[in-house]
């Protein structure tokens, strides 16, 4: 049978095997050959708390989904047209993500009796058990197959089974027509160094399974996606953790601030201690603290000895950094908290994105306490949003909350990459000796942002604390010094609102429906007014980066339209936000709250719905 | 380089500790303390850094004329690491309670003490919760009433020696309130210190645990309830010095000079800059009426300090590294080109 070669916009992979298979890597390595080619991408992996999970078994199946394109590509995508599963949990826990044309490729030798049993299938037939006969399936040996590729190779059988993963890679490089000369680069980087005896087997492995899928006749098509038409420039694949990082080293450098980062290790934000703790070349100074509360005293240390301080945390951290993030409120020094949000509440689902954190952020706090907060809204967008999150501390005086989520932080998209020219100096409102006695709490009246001196500074020695205080630093349990300090501690945050941004409305600035999202939804929400559109309807959309304070022209945008349709990964919190901010618009939401992203069709569906 | 004078680290705030508390007589041997501290140490008092927690001696930064933090409840240590770490030329002290520092704070207490990271914490113990009015602490003695244990505690308190040395503390010392001369020795050992210092400060408190500490601070029984150790001299104590310590087996003895054939030869010296952690921990866990209580400075031995390790591996990674700014970060690794 000769495969016919056929012109495809778009395709998403799911590559989905037990926790131990390699699934992430083999996942990460297509995208990553895929976006040097050219193709816009997205991707989302989809993995379980346990480690090694119960081996076989559905709860241990871990999931790395790509979508690549030469259209403009904003989700990982809904719905899968290749599943790669390396056993029979695998197969059953992913079966539903199958689109109608989907191809399944299937390691045959882990279908045995006892691994159909471990998935829980209760016949020995498992294709027709999820009514998934119609799909093109091809059964591959692919465990024999490696182990045959790999007999010369003087590796024993456990370092043998570890190499599966790259022949299913070389298998999906064939049916897509990648060019598998990166995956040798990478392995030549990877193993040069510390194991030069993995590299020739890895580099055969994937070329025999390439060989492979292109010599059986099981394989009906193949595919090739032409390059995106993508702005001109250089590229790098980013994911949202490792923009966060170098958000802050590009703010320490554009401010002469050292970055210090106190953090404690939580699923799923742990990858921006783990990146900027490499980056210590830059002026960086990362410390692993005992808990999550020394990882923000400790940050809140290094800011009054005058460091650019930040920390990174998931919801549970979030909850117990709460006093001292109050701390840094009274205090008014310079902070930004990470919160990668994950499925709550307490432990919930630890690498399950969601975006139930925000009334914590906006509220969780004794005393009035009020922070700034700014939402990044894709995983390259992470970039800019650290760096606007940094700069918003340093400039005003105040910590800044900047929510991220396990989507956004774990998922990357290939990423323009900026010059540092194209960003602005950050400016800290340094005290001078001018300001001697220096008075920590004196404003200025425009900004309400107070001055900053650092220990090491003669003439400038004051105090600063939890306990209220006046102007002058000197404690005070006035109740009026007590009303004005709240009052100009919010009116600082309020004040914002005079340089972040407005609002842009995509699409026209009044009509029947606005659609609101805010933070790591913007993917899936784009796509889904393009199909609204496209089947004739109007729809505009806005997106929140600034959730406090809001944009200056909030209410200006929501009074263009008849009802306002917020959509967001919790219960309702954005939008019992604006109905109390912004009463009397007719506000309808779209909520999900399953520790997984919106599906586009589960928008699409709302809209329509609310257009009616 | 300027002199200082005890009056420069006095700031022109009221100290509000009530009268004849332990804590005005620490804050004095600190202030008179710190104009030699700074010559020996060529520390300026703008690179003095007094943070604290919560509790009655947490107030003492406001009254320092220094830069000051007045933090939260047992995170002082949390703070101080912070600063120092990031920036080492600061010299930190930290004030704390036994409530604060080793109930609500006991991890980054002892956190800090396994970094040994560079600062000095001055560690008021007076074995009550003073500022909420008299409930009991983690140094409280088993059966301790207070007003949340009416009937007598049931739990067993910490001594906090024993705990610094079990987190391999470099720097531990103990004294009285009232021992001014040996405080302000303390103290400027603890400043030559590179590392972690802890000094245990026995302090009473006059309201709600009044004679914290009288069983061994009373005037007229101390010399023979206490016992001074001093780097390099006998372990000799007693209102006649005539009592010492020797090592019999396993366990130190109290031996009396004169008696049973013991000479002056026999009694121990005292070697705070050993390595050897054994005889510290004997010592800092010394009990009345079995033996006298040490007092002095028990354990003075170098060691990596945390902060100077952090900066030392940046410079050594910052000398290799081929990135050396933003631009360089952004254009390196896997990168590829749309034209």
């Amino acid at each position: 049978m000769q495969h016919k070669v056929i012109d495809a916009k778009d395709v998403v992979i799911r590559f989905a095997g037990d926790s131990g298979d390699g699934m992430q890597l083999t996942g990460s390595l297509f995208a990553d050959m895929s976006a040097i080619y050219g193709n816009e991408l997205s991707t989302f992996p989809d993995y379980p708390a346990e480690i090694r999970a119960p081996h076989g078994t559905v709860s241990g199946v871990s999931g790395f989904q790509v979508h690549f394109g030469s259209c403009h590509v904003t989700t990982p995508g809904d719905f899968c047209d290749l599943l790669v599963a390396m056993n029979p949990a695998a197969l059953k826990s992913n079966a539903k993500w199958l689109k109608r044309t989907a191809m399944v490729l299937i390691d045959e030798d882990t279908f045995d009796a006892e691994g159909l049993k471990r998935a829980g299938f209760t016949t020995d037939d498992p294709v027709s058990e999820l009514g998934i006969g119609d799909r093109t399936i091809i059964f591959a040996p692919i465990t024999t197959l490696t182990e045959e590729s790999l007999k010369d190779s003087g590796l024993d059988l456990k370092a043998v089974h570890k190499c599966k993963n790259m022949f299913t890679l070389g298998m999906a490089s064939f049916i897509y027509s990648r060019p598998v000369e990166y995956v040798y680069g990478y392995l030549e980087r990877k193993f040069g160094k510390k194991h030069p005896e993995l590299v020739a087997p890895n580099k055969k492995v994937v070329t025999d399974g390439y060989n492979y899928a292109a010599n059986i006749q099981a394989i009906p098509n193949t595919y090739t996606i032409a390059p995106a038409n993508l702005q001109k420039g250089r590229y790098r694949n980013i994911t949202g953790n490792q923009a966060v990082a170098w958000g802050f080293i590009a703010a320490s450098e554009k401010s002469g601030r050292p970055l210090f980062c106190g953090s404690y290790p939580i699923t799923p934000a742990t990858g921006i201690l783990e990146e900027l703790a490499i980056h210590k070349y830059l002026g960086v100074t990362t410390m692993q603290a005992e808990d999550e509360i020394a990882g923000i005293c400790t940050a809140i240390g290094a800011a009054y000895a005058g460091d650019l301080a930040v920390t990174t945390t998931s919801g549970p951290g979030l909850s117990l950094k709460s006093e001292a993030l109050g701390l840094a409120v009274m205090t008014e020094l310079p902070l930004v908290v990470v919160d990668v949000q994950r499925a709550g509440p307490s432990t919930g689902i630890p690498t399950k994105t969601e975006q139930t954190d925000l009334a914590q952020v906006l509220y969780g706090r004794n005393g009035e306490c009020p922070v700034a907060v700014v939402a990044a809204h894709s995983p390259a967008h992470c970039f800019d949003a650290a760096f606007t999150a940094a700069k918003i501390a340093l400039e005003h005086m105040m910590p800044v909350v900047l929510l991220s989520e396990g989507f956004l932080g774990n998922g990357s998209e290939p990423w323009r990459i900026p010059s540092m020219k194209d960003y602005p100096e950050i400016r800290p409102p340094y005290a001078t000796a001018a300001d001697s006695p220096f008075r920590p709490f004196e404003r200025t009246p425009e900004t309400m942002v107070r001055k900053w001196a650092f220990p090491g500074t003669k003439g400038l020695e004051h105090r600063v604390g939890g306990l209220e205080k006046n102007h002058a630093g000197v404690l005070s349990s006035d109740p009026l010094n007590h009303e004005i300090m709240v009052r100009e501690r919010a009116e600082k945050v309020e004040h914002l609102a005079d340089v972040i941004p407005a609002l842009e409305v995509d699409g026209s600035a009044s009509g029947r429906l606005l659609v609101v999202g805010w933070g790591g939804t913007y993917g899936h929400i784009l796509s889904a007014i393009h199909e609204v559109r496209d089947s004739g309807k109007e729809v505009s959309h806005v997106h929140f980066d600034y959730i406090s304070p809001l944009p200056k022209n909030t209410e200006e945008v929501l009074s263009g339209f008849d009802r306002i349709l917020v959509c967001e990964l919790n219960s309702g919190q954005f939008a019992d936000y604006l109905r109390a901010k912004f009463p009397g618009h007719c506000y309808l939401q779209c909520n999900k709250v399953q520790g997984q992203p919106f599906l586009v069709q589960e928008l699409v569906d709302a809209i329509e719905k609310a257009l009616q | 380089m300027d002199r200082y004078t005890f009056k420069d680290f006095k700031s022109d705030q009221e100290v509000r500790w009530c009268p004849g508390c332990g804590d005005h007589a620490v804050l004095a041997a600190l202030q008179r303390a710190l104009p030699e501290i700074c010559e020996k140490t060529g520390c300026a008092k703008e690179d003095l850094v007094v943070v604290s927690g919560i509790g009655c001696s947490s107030r003492l930064p406001y009254y320092m004329n220094t830069y000051g933090f007045h933090s939260i409840h047992g995170r002082a240590t949390a703070v101080a690491t912070g600063i120092k770490v990031a920036n080492p030329k600061l010299a930190v002290w930290q004030a704390c309670g036994d409530g604060d520092a080793l109930a609500i704070g006991g991890n980054h207490f002892i956190h800090a003490v396994r970094r040994n990271v560079d600062i000095n914490i001055i560690l008021f113990n007076n074995r009550i919760y003073g500022l909420t009015k008299g409930q009991y602490s983690p140094t409280s003695k088993f059966g301790a009433v207070t007003k949340t244990s009416p009937y007598g505690t049931v739990e067993h308190p910490f001594n906090p020696g024993s705990l610094v040395l079990g987190a391999k503390g470099t720097f531990f010392a103990r004294s009285l309130d009232s021992e001014l001369k040996l405080n302000e020795e303390i103290m400027l050992a603890a400043a030559m210190h590179k590392g972690t210092s802890v000094m245990e400060m026995l302090v009473n408190c006059v309201i709600f645990n009044d004679g914290a500490h009288a069983l061994i601070s009373d005037r007229a029984t101390r010399a023979d309830r206490t016992i001074i150790l001093k780097h390099g001299e006998k372990m000799i104590f007693g209102k006649d010095r005539n009592k010492g310590l020797v090592l019999d087996g396993l366990k130190l003895k109290v031996v009396k000079i004169g008696e049973d054939g013991v000479t002056e030869d026999d009694i121990l010296t005292h070697d705070a800059h050993n390595d050897n952690i054994g005889l510290h921990t004997m010592l800092a866990d010394m009990k009345y009426p079995e033996y006298p209580v040490a007092l002095g400075i028990i354990r003075d031995v170098e060691d990596i300090t945390y902060d100077k390790a952090v900066h030392d591996q940046m410079e050594q990674v910052t000398e290799k590294s081929k990135i050396g700014c933003m631009d360089d970060l952004l254009g390196s690794g896997a990168v590829w080109e749309v034209k």
